[in-house]
Order: C-alpha cells, then sequence, then structure tokens
C-alpha cells in the first residue's frame, strides 16, 4: 500500500516537473526564445560569400576556404566542376589557383599522375563561406600573435 | 528443280489477284483526278473559296494548336523517361524555381522559337517518340549509359546556333555585370562579350546532372 503511494507520488511529481520543464523558455540560449518543446522559426538563410578574394588561412595546414558562391557545382562520379577551373591545365585560362601537389599523393605519399581520389571531393575539407554574423564570438589568436608574446617588448 | 517449281506455281495467282487491287486503285485515283480538274458545276466560285478559306484557316491553326499541345512541359513530362529522370532533375536547379519566379520549361530551351527551327527540331523528335515506343531508356540504368550521347547532341545543337536558346532570355547586351560576382564578371568580359566562347562552352550541367565528363573540354 506504501509502495503504491510512493510510485504515484512519484509519477505526479515527475509530470509536473516535467510540464514545468517544458513550459519554461530558456531566451539566452541559441535556439531563441522558442520553448524547449516546440521548434521555433526557422533563422533566414545567409547568402554565400562570393567577393572570390583570397582569405587568409588561420594556420598553414588549414585548407583554404572557398571565397565564392559554388551552388549547383557537380562534383562526383560523372565530373568535378571545380577541377575546371582549379585543375592544373585550367589555371592559365580561368587564374584559379591550381590545386596543391598534395592533392596528387596517395596516403603512402606517393605522387599520382591526377588527382587521387581520395582528395577528390572538394567539399570535404574546402567550404564556402556564410555572410551570416557568428552567433557565439571567437577569440581565436594565430601562431604570429602568439610567438610575437614573446619578443622582448611585447605585451604579454 | 521441282521443289523450285512448286513456290512459283503457287505463287502465279497471287500477283494476279494483286494486280487487279492496284488498277482498282489507280483507276479510283484517275477518277478522283478527272473530277478535281472539271470545273464544278453545283457551287459557285465564291462558295468555293470561302470553303478553302475557312478550311485551311482550321488546318493551319489546327495543325498550330497540336504542335503547340507539343510545346508544353505538361506534355514532355507525360513520359516516365522525360518526368523520372531530366526533369526531377531540372527541378533542384536555378531555372526551375529562383527568386524571380521565372521558370525555364522544357521547350524554352529545347525548341527553336523560330518556325521553320522548330519544325525541324520537331521531326528531329520523332527520333525520341522510336525511342520511348521502344523503351531505349526506359530505365534508370539505360538513361544513365547512353546520358553521355543525348548530352553531345544537345552540346552539339547549343554550340551551332551560339547558344539560340539560352539567349531567347539572356542577352549579353542586358546584362549589367555590375551586378554579378567578380569572377562572373571577369569571365563574361573576356569569353562571351568577346564572342570566343558561347553559353553552353562553359555552363554545362546547369538544367540537368552531367553525364561522365571524362574527355569533354574543359573537364577532367
Amino acid at each position: 500500500m506504501i509502495k503504491k503511494l510512493a510510485m504515484m507520488l512519484l509519477a505526479a511529481s515527475l509530470a509536473a516537473g516535467s510540464s514545468t520543464l517544458l513550459a519554461q523558455s530558456v531566451s539566452s540560449s541559441l535556439r531563441g526564445p522558442a520553448p524547449l518543446n516546440e521548434e521555433g522559426p526557422a533563422p533566414p538563410m545567409q547568402p554565400t560569400k562570393n567577393t572570390a578574394e583570397k582569405e587568409v588561412r588561420n594556420y598553414p595546414e588549414q585548407p583554404p576556404v572557398i571565397p565564392h558562391s559554388i551552388d549547383g557545382y557537380q562534383v562526383d562520379m560523372q565530373g568535378n566542376k571545380c577541377l575546371s577551373c582549379h585543375a592544373r591545365a585550367r589555371t592559365a585560362e580561368s587564374k584559379a589557383p591550381m590545386l596543391s601537389i598534395t592533392h596528387f599523393m596517395d596516403r603512402d605519399g606517393q605522387f599520382l599522375a591526377s588527382v587521387s581520389p581520395r582528395r577528390y571531393f572538394c567539399t570535404q575539407c574546402h567550404v564556402s563561406q556564410s555572410t551570416a554574423t557568428p552567433p557565439v564570438s571567437n577569440d581565436f589568436v594565430d601562431i604570429d600573435t602568439v610567438l610575437s608574446h614573446d619578443k622582448p617588448g611585447a605585451k604579454r | 528443280m521441282s521443289s523450285a517449281d512448286i513456290p512459283q506455281g503457287t505463287g502465279t495467282p497471287a500477283p494476279e489477284k494483286r494486280l487487279g487491287l492496284v488498277r482498282r486503285a489507280w483507276q479510283f485515283v484517275l477518277d478522283l483526278i478527272d473530277v478535281l480538274l472539271k470545273p464544278s458545276s453545283i457551287f459557285g466560285l465564291g462558295v468555293l473559296v470561302l470553303a478553302g478559306f475557312v478550311a485551311g484557316v482550321i488546318f493551319w491553326g489546327g495543325f498550330n494548336t497540336a504542335l503547340e499541345i507539343t510545346n508544353t512541359e505538361k506534355f514532355c513530362t507525360g513520359c516516365h523517361e522525360m518526368k523520372d529522370n531530366v526533369f526531377a532533375e531540372l527541378k533542384t536547379t536555378v531555372h526551375f524555381s529562383n527568386r524571380s519566379g521565372v521558370r525555364a520549361s522544357c521547350p524554352d530551351c529545347h525548341v527553336p522559337h523560330n518556325w521553320t527551327d522548330k519544325i525541324a527540331r520537331k521531326m528531329q523528335a520523332s527520333k525520341e517518340v522510336w525511342g520511348h515506343l521502344f523503351g531505349s531508356i526506359n530505365t534508370r540504368e539505360k538513361f544513365t549509359d547512353r546520358r553521355l550521347e543525348l548530352a553531345l547532341h544537345e552540346w552539339a545543337r547549343f554550340k551551332a546556333n551560339d547558344s539560340l536558346e539560352c539567349r531567347n532570355c539572356h542577352s549579353a547586351q542586358s546584362m549589367d555585370i555590375t551586378k554579378q560576382s567578380p569572377r562572373a564578371v571577369e569571365a563574361h568580359q573576356r569569353f562571351l562579350f568577346t564572342g570566343e566562347k558561347t553559353c553552353i562552352d562553359c555552363h554545362k550541367g546547369i538544367a540537368h546532372h552531367l553525364p561522365d565528363m571524362r574527355g569533354v573540354p574543359g573537364w577532367q
């Protein structure tokens, strides 16, 4: 009897707790003022950065970002639209940067005659950039800034 | 020898019968020509001219109306080869849905607007009816196998007419390059305005998926 009562109490408190939780609105989070049990309106899509101006890499190993729109570019078994401009033989006409020699290497570091299959799908590493303002700020500093702190007279 | 004689013997009555049919048909044609050449003794000249005019309007209008019905997106996507392959692919592209709400439907790009060119293209398209009846691309696999061949036909046509169907909507004269991205400005100034290249040279695969592009100029 006591056990049953305890179970009922537990169930009632759980129900009450979950309803208060669901009714809560968390306005500080990225999801906006929408309650947790509802889907808020989707934010508008922002256009892709399309200036075609080369962007500085944040660290040497970073795959360069794509400074232009790539809407509708087909990259699959049939063809690779990116290579229409960035392939070695196409760069004279297109003035686009050639994809680096690392793209010709297989995983043992051997150079192949053409683009290695593992480097064929460009957007696995290279991405176009949105014009949206980031919802979370970023305090990343690059290695040059970090190293300059060590120089005599530099601000620490 | 005897075996050769037998078919000859059985064959001889048949040509006679056929000759009779041919002769009767020929007689009918001769009679018809006779009637057509004789002046009418019942209808007046005005009635005949008017009737001919009305019949001409009906035939010509009917012909063009029927032709225009075959020039609609609904007609083109009436067969599953088009609906499930090329039309399905078109739906994801900018030529199907875009910010200004203008849609290019099948004939806008694939049928010339000029009348004689249109008739020529329509006659060519009878090959496509043949292909439909005999199921030359009635599965996705058969279609993808022949996609390069089909695409090459269209590319050759666009190249030969200087991308006429593109230019029905996109003209170099009314293209405001200050509204374009820097890459587009550069490419259009260098290749389009100088006439060095035509639209299809760079803009392949903008409305449908690409075939195997190995060996196609400008592709890897």
